[in-house]
């Protein structure tokens, strides 16, 4: 038996605390899926990317940032991270950061971003 | 000397009171072989003639000249008398002059001009006037002085009003002329930086007016380039030409969406609303512009022939340029029914203060949902522009020439249909 109470000297936390680094979150969230976006659910132009994914036959993880209680800390992460704001939409493709709505629309036009997401196995053709 | 054949009848008395008669004395037709009695039969619409030429201010010196006329002395010096570019009568006629007279004795007429035609040469450019001093008496002459001054004022001041008269019908049809153009301007969509500006929102005014001269300022130089380019390609010029060409219209294109840019931060409302376009163009406008997913389908069978390549990056530009299309507008749908939520929220609250402050929340959230639509506006020139950069990349360069020329064309067509479509007939 085990007990999880008690010498805190035993315990050791299965999950990070609340203190944790945001952009680590953020890096962490990324990688667990092909397709991650980070949205505020009453911002427009997040609906539009979201609408442009599934449009492809893409299967994207939200994360809703106003849902979430850490969700500030890392929308100002990723504000540092972009260095503009707004800091949402924004898109990661097999962990790896893509950007905000222009480059995300410049590389479908310009024909690299279906390659991508092939490679990172959230597009099947 | 010549002698005078004067013509009797035309030279009464009374007729020497009149402005025109010293005109008929002056007035020396520039066929200078007329002989002094043809100068009579002058009809006063001749004399009407010389006196609005321009040599009219000559002659009036002549005249006023002539007219200071001391008494008692001889005939006048008429080589004082400086007509234009210096002309002037040798001594030697002058003394012609002072010898001749009218034949008609009144003391009235006794200024007489007389034409030798030996002096044809000098009087090219006017005539002399000179008075015969014996026949007239000081009070006559000033009587005569002040007529003849009176009737140069009475002259000078209709020439005047003439003037005047014929700058105020000018600037009539000026004026109906500018009207017009700012008429068809305006049914263009297009408003002409006058100095007109708008009653609302002076900045926001001033900054569409701006985008409107440098949108079509942009509009011509682009018309120019088409036409160059689609010379070139009739004339059947090599690739590398061809090319430069082709470059100097994306060049010319960066431009406009430079402008774009900027107009849209200045006045994203006037971008949208279409008003530097045409009727027909803003009737099928997109977000502020042309349908990305349009642009290739325009282009349609011209592109041919294409490699499998080219084939296959062509369907691919039309279906992401149409998904990026899609989702831009489903997002302005969402925007445009959170704005709907928000205005149409019922604001009720026990107290007055409570409505007051609800609807200060309300409207600080519709602004913000505003504020998206400056973003999506831009998203939307993105996406025309770097559809247009793609559709270069895939085509060759005489491919690409062609597409510009088609385009530029579509566009430029549907310009004329509005301006037919606007001058129409309507029952």
């Amino acid at each position: 038996m085990h007990c999880q109470t008690g010498s805190w000297g035993s315990y050791v936390p299965t999950t990070r605390t609340t203190v944790g680094d945001p952009l680590e979150r953020i890096e962490r969230l990324a990688s667990e899926n092909a397709v991650v976006i980070f949205s505020i659910s009453s911002c427009c132009m997040c609906h539009a990317i979201k609408r442009l994914f599934c449009g492809m036959g893409v299967n994207p993880t939200v994360y809703e940032l106003d849902q979430d209680p850490r969700g500030k800390d890392m929308e100002k992460a990723l504000m540092r991270l972009l260095g503009s704001s707004p800091a949402v939409p924004v898109v990661f493709i097999g962990g790896k950061l893509v950007g905000t709505m222009d480059r995300v629309m410049a590389s479908h036009i310009n024909g690299t971003l279906v390659p991508l997401l092939k490679q990172a196995g959230a597009l099947w053709l | 000397m010549q002698s005078f054949k004067a013509a009797a009848p035309h030279t009464t008395p009374d007729m020497f009171c009149h402005s025109s008669f010293f005109l008929r004395y002056i007035y020396l037709p520039f066929t200078l072989s007329r002989r002094f009695g043809s100068i009579f039969s002058l009809k006063s619409s001749d004399v009407d003639v010389v006196g609005n030429s321009l040599h009219y201010d000559a002659f009036n010196t002549g005249i006023r000249a002539a007219e200071i006329v001391s008494s008692g002395t001889g005939c006048l010096d008429t080589g004082q008398f400086m007509y234009q570019k210096g002309t002037t009568l040798g001594n030697g006629h002058t003394e012609n002059w002072g010898d001749s007279g009218l034949a008609d004795n009144s003391q009235h007429t006794d200024t007489s001009t007389d034409v030798d035609t030996d002096d044809k040469n000098q009087l090219q450019h006017g005539a002399i006037i000179t008075v015969d001093q014996s026949k007239l008496k000081t009070g006559d002459q000033k009587t005569l002085r002040r007529l003849a001054q009176n009737r140069e004022a009475a002259r000078k001041s209709r020439l005047r009003k003439k003037a005047y008269v014929q700058q105020l019908e000018s600037s009539r049809l000026r004026l109906t002329q500018l009207e017009q153009e700012l008429q068809k301007a305006r049914q263009q969509g297009i408003f002409i930086a006058s100095g007109l500006s708008g009653g609302h929102g002076l900045v926001s005014g001033n900054a569409a007016l701006a985008f409107d001269t440098d949108y079509a300022q942009w509009l011509n130089e682009h018309q120019r380039l088409i036409n160059d380019l689609r010379s070139g390609l009739n004339s059947h010029l090599g690739d590398s030409e061809l090319r430069i060409l082709v470059e100097s219209v994306m060049a010319h294109y960066d431009e406009v969406f430079k402008l774009k840019n900027i107009g849209a931060k200045a006045d994203a409302f006037h971008m949208l609303s279409g008003m530097w376009k045409t009727p027909a163009e803003r009737c099928f406008m997109w977000l502020g512009g042309f349908r990305s997913s349009e642009l290739l389908k325009i282009l349609g069978n011209h592109l041919e022939p294409l490699t499998d390549q080219q084939l296959m990056g062509i369907c691919n530009l039309q279906q992401s340029s149409q998904q990026a299309e899609d989702a831009l507008s489903q997002g302005m749908e969402a925007l445009q029914q959170a704005l709907v939520d928000t205005l149409s929220s019922a604001c009720l609250g026990p107290t007055a203060s409570g409505n007051v402050a609800d609807y200060m929340s309300q409207m600080a959230i519709a602004m913000s949902k505003l504020a998206t639509l400056e973003n999506f506006l831009h998203q939307a020139d993105l996406l025309r522009h770097q559809t247009l950069q793609q559709m270069h990349r895939i085509l060759t360069t005489r491919q690409a020439a062609r597409a510009l020329v088609v385009f530029s064309d579509y566009n430029s067509r549907l310009r004329a249909l509005s301006s037919l479509w606007l001058a129409r007939p309507r029952n």
